[in-house]
């Protein structure tokens, strides 16, 4: 039976995620890929693993919005464009309709944003030209400790001892993992350094508000990072339901207000 | 896959003559610096170009070549070769690209110019440190380079208010130049020919201060954009009558576009103040990118710092003195922030863009709290971009329109 629904594309440097939501911006199907090099590929296997899962079909497509780093490779599914920042307020808001603080942990930035309680944006912040408490810093560290980066997390949360990284340098900061390592440092209590020294870069960009927001693949892939930063701030933190899918899911629902505003 | 959104750039009119006083400029310059009778001197730009003029020389500011650099994408290139000699990447790009230039014997006014190789040979460098210690660095580097006397004044910085003692300072300063200027130039000083150069120095940035005011009205007639380009008689013709036609030409165009209501972007709906450099090899991707976003960056800090209310031709020494001495970079925050919230009123604006220029700390306001602290001031809300005026290396084109499409967002959804 045909349905009205509402696609979400969010073509991240990292990884692309679609969602898919019914007129109550109710998520119905979702997914998630390495970008890769073939952006508007990537996409379309996407798109199909969402409407699979939400048991629609592609003539079901009332609007699109797309997002992120390739947001303009994917004009197959849609021309319309918002930037991630405005779409992953938009996906954080819809799960916590009052004034927040915004920390997305991407790819290869990061953000932080704060909206006041009608949602709408009092400010914005991206990570400088530096990759410091970015995902692609715990890419290149898992790379250099070769383990792979679904292990991190558990690791990091059966260390005993933290081992704390000096610099925001990614460059200077393997090398101090190196250093331990010759000293035959825990290789549990460096990761866990590791994970601190990313959620303290972020948590430097800028001042927070009483709510907190953590989204973002590496927040979704990490749990343990949220039990820290919520640790370093003294309050508990709100996770979205799919941290990942927050930008998808805000683009989504900018389609869905296009259609009905 | 619809056409591609190509914003319409409106052609300026009077940019013809401004690009044939230039060339003639530049040419003048060469003749300079090829004859036997005439003496050339390199100023930087808020330097004493006037007392240099009224000399007799022929002035060149090196300044200008270095933009020429950014804006024609050379410098990046250029850069590695002074960071060799051991000036570090992470000071001024002008100096590191320029003296690179000098090192690789490349200039723009070469392609741009033909006939001319390169900037011409000086006879003297003077510099005013108003704006950073680099231009003394920089100039120092050419004196020993090229065996010629470096004189300059070197000026207070940071303060509020422009007091007596800080005029005396400078006059005496600039007063003390003059006995190695008359040996090079091998001719007195002529207070008569100080006043009139004053003079027009003063009708040149009172008529620029008009053209940059057009924009106060909506739509504006011009953008920074523009106004970078069009400011290059402000800044290398200061204290000529060429100058002065010019800037009279250009101030009826820009007003028969207020009346006409011609804006410089389709459709204005956001009104920017960039404060800080301008990322010359990106000149036109930016002028675009805000096109497309319906916004029109119209009013600048940098585009403004060639207004000097100050000149008096009855006065030319002390009032040159004072001129240099208001320069916007070489004051505190306070004044500053004042500043810039009259000229946040003045034309009405939406939203504030800072550039922070890696390699320019003295034109970068955004790193000693001014966005935040103005914001809380005026609800104005502002963004922080990263970039650098010549050294692309440090700018992300991407970073840049993510961040200054999201700030756009933002000001929507505040409408």
């Amino acid at each position: 039976m045909a349905q009205s629904i509402y696609v979400g594309l969010d073509m991240g440097a990292s990884r692309t995620k679609v969602a898919v939501i019914d007129r109550h911006g109710v998520l119905l199907g979702h997914s998630a890929k390495k970008s890769g090099i073939n952006f508007a590929a990537t996409a379309a296997i996407c798109l199909d693993a969402s409407l699979e899962l939400a048991g629609a079909e592609r003539s079901d497509i009332v609007n699109a919005v797309a997002t992120g780093y390739g947001r303009n490779n994917v004009a197959f599914v849609t021309e319309t464009s918002k930037t991630e920042i405005g779409c992953h307020a938009k996906g954080c808001y819809h799960h916590f309709s009052e004034a927040i603080t915004i920390i997305d942990i991407g790819g290869q930035d990061n953000k932080v944003i704060k909206l006041n309680t009608k949602g709408q944006r009092d400010s914005f912040k991206m990570n400088r030209k530096c990759a410091a408490g970015t995902g692609a810093f715990l890419e290149e560290m898992s790379s250099r400790l070769d383990i792979p980066l679904d292990e991190m997390n558990n690791l990091a949360s059966q260390a005993t001892e933290m081992i704390k990284l000096g610099s925001y340098c990614t460059v200077f900061s393997a090398t101090e993992v190196l250093e331990n390592i010759r000293h035959g440092k825990p290789v549990t209590d460096i990761i866990k350094g590791i994970f601190y020294s990313m959620i303290q870069r972020v948590l430097e960009m800028d001042s927070l508000t009483e709510k907190v927001v953590l989204s973002g693949g590496v927040v979704a892939h990490n749990p343990y990072l949220v039990e820290m930063a919520a640790e370093l701030i003294g309050r508990p933190i709100l996770i979205p339901e799919f941290p990942q899918l927050t930008g998808a899911h805000g683009a989504a629902l900018y389609a869905l207000d296009a259609t009905t505003n | 896959m619809a056409e591609e959104k190509r914003p319409q750039r409106k052609k300026i009119e009077a940019t013809g003559q401004m690009l044939k006083i230039m060339s003639d400029y530049f040419y003048d310059l060469n003749d300079a610096a090829k004859s036997t009778d005439r003496k050339v001197a390199w100023c930087t730009s808020v330097g004493p170009a006037e007392l240099l003029r009224a000399m007799g020389f022929a002035v060149h500011f090196p300044e200008n070549h270095a933009a020429m650099l950014g804006a024609t994408r050379m410098a990046t290139d250029l850069i590695p070769e002074a960071n060799i000699i051991g000036y570090s990447p992470d000071i001024c790009s002008y100096l590191t690209a320029d003296i690179g230039a000098y090192l690789k014997g490349v200039s723009p006014l070469a392609k741009a110019y033909p006939g001319i190789d390169a900037p011409p040979r000086p006879d003297v460098l003077v510099y005013n440190t108003n704006q950073c210690r680099d231009v003394q660095d920089w100039f120092s580097w050419y004196a020993k380079e090229l065996d010629v006397p470096c004189i300059g004044i070197t000026s207070p910085k940071n303060f509020t208010d422009v007091s007596d003692i800080l005029i005396d300072d400078v006059t005496q300063q600039i007063e003390a130049l003059i006995p190695t200027l008359e040996e090079v130039s091998g001719q007195k000083l002529e207070m008569q020919r100080l006043r009139e150069t004053v003079a027009l120095s003063r009708e040149c940035t009172e008529l620029w201060r008009q053209v940059l005011e057009t924009a106060s009205v909506s739509p504006a007639p011009l953008t920074f954009f523009d106004g970078t380009i069009h400011m290059g008689p402000a800044v290398v013709l200061r204290g000529t009558q060429q100058a002065v036609d010019y800037y009279q030409q250009l101030l009826g165009e820009l007003k028969q576009r207020t009346v006409d209501k011609v804006g410089a972007v389709d459709s204005e709906k956001h009104r920017i103040y960039w404060e800080g450099m301008p990322v010359w090899g990106r000149l036109r991707q930016h002028s675009e990118l805000f096109a497309e976003l319906q916004a029109s960056v119209l009013v600048s800090t940098y585009c403004s710092s060639w207004i000097f209310p100050d000149f008096d031709a009855n006065d030319p020494i002390r009032s040159m003195a004072k001129a240099y001495l208001g320069l916007f970079i070489v004051r505190s925050d306070a004044y500053k922030e004042g500043y810039i919230k009259e000229m946040l009123e003045k034309f009405h604006i939406d939203g504030i863009i800072y550039h922070d220029a890696k390699t320019c700390p003295c034109n970068s306001n955004s790193r000693y709290g001014m966005p935040q602290r103005l914001e809380q001031e005026t609800g104005i809300p502002s963004l922080v971009i990263s970039g650098d005026l010549n050294d692309l290396r440090c700018v992300s084109d991407e970073q840049t329109r993510t961040n200054v499409e999201a700030f756009i967002e933002q000001l929507e959804e505040r409408k």
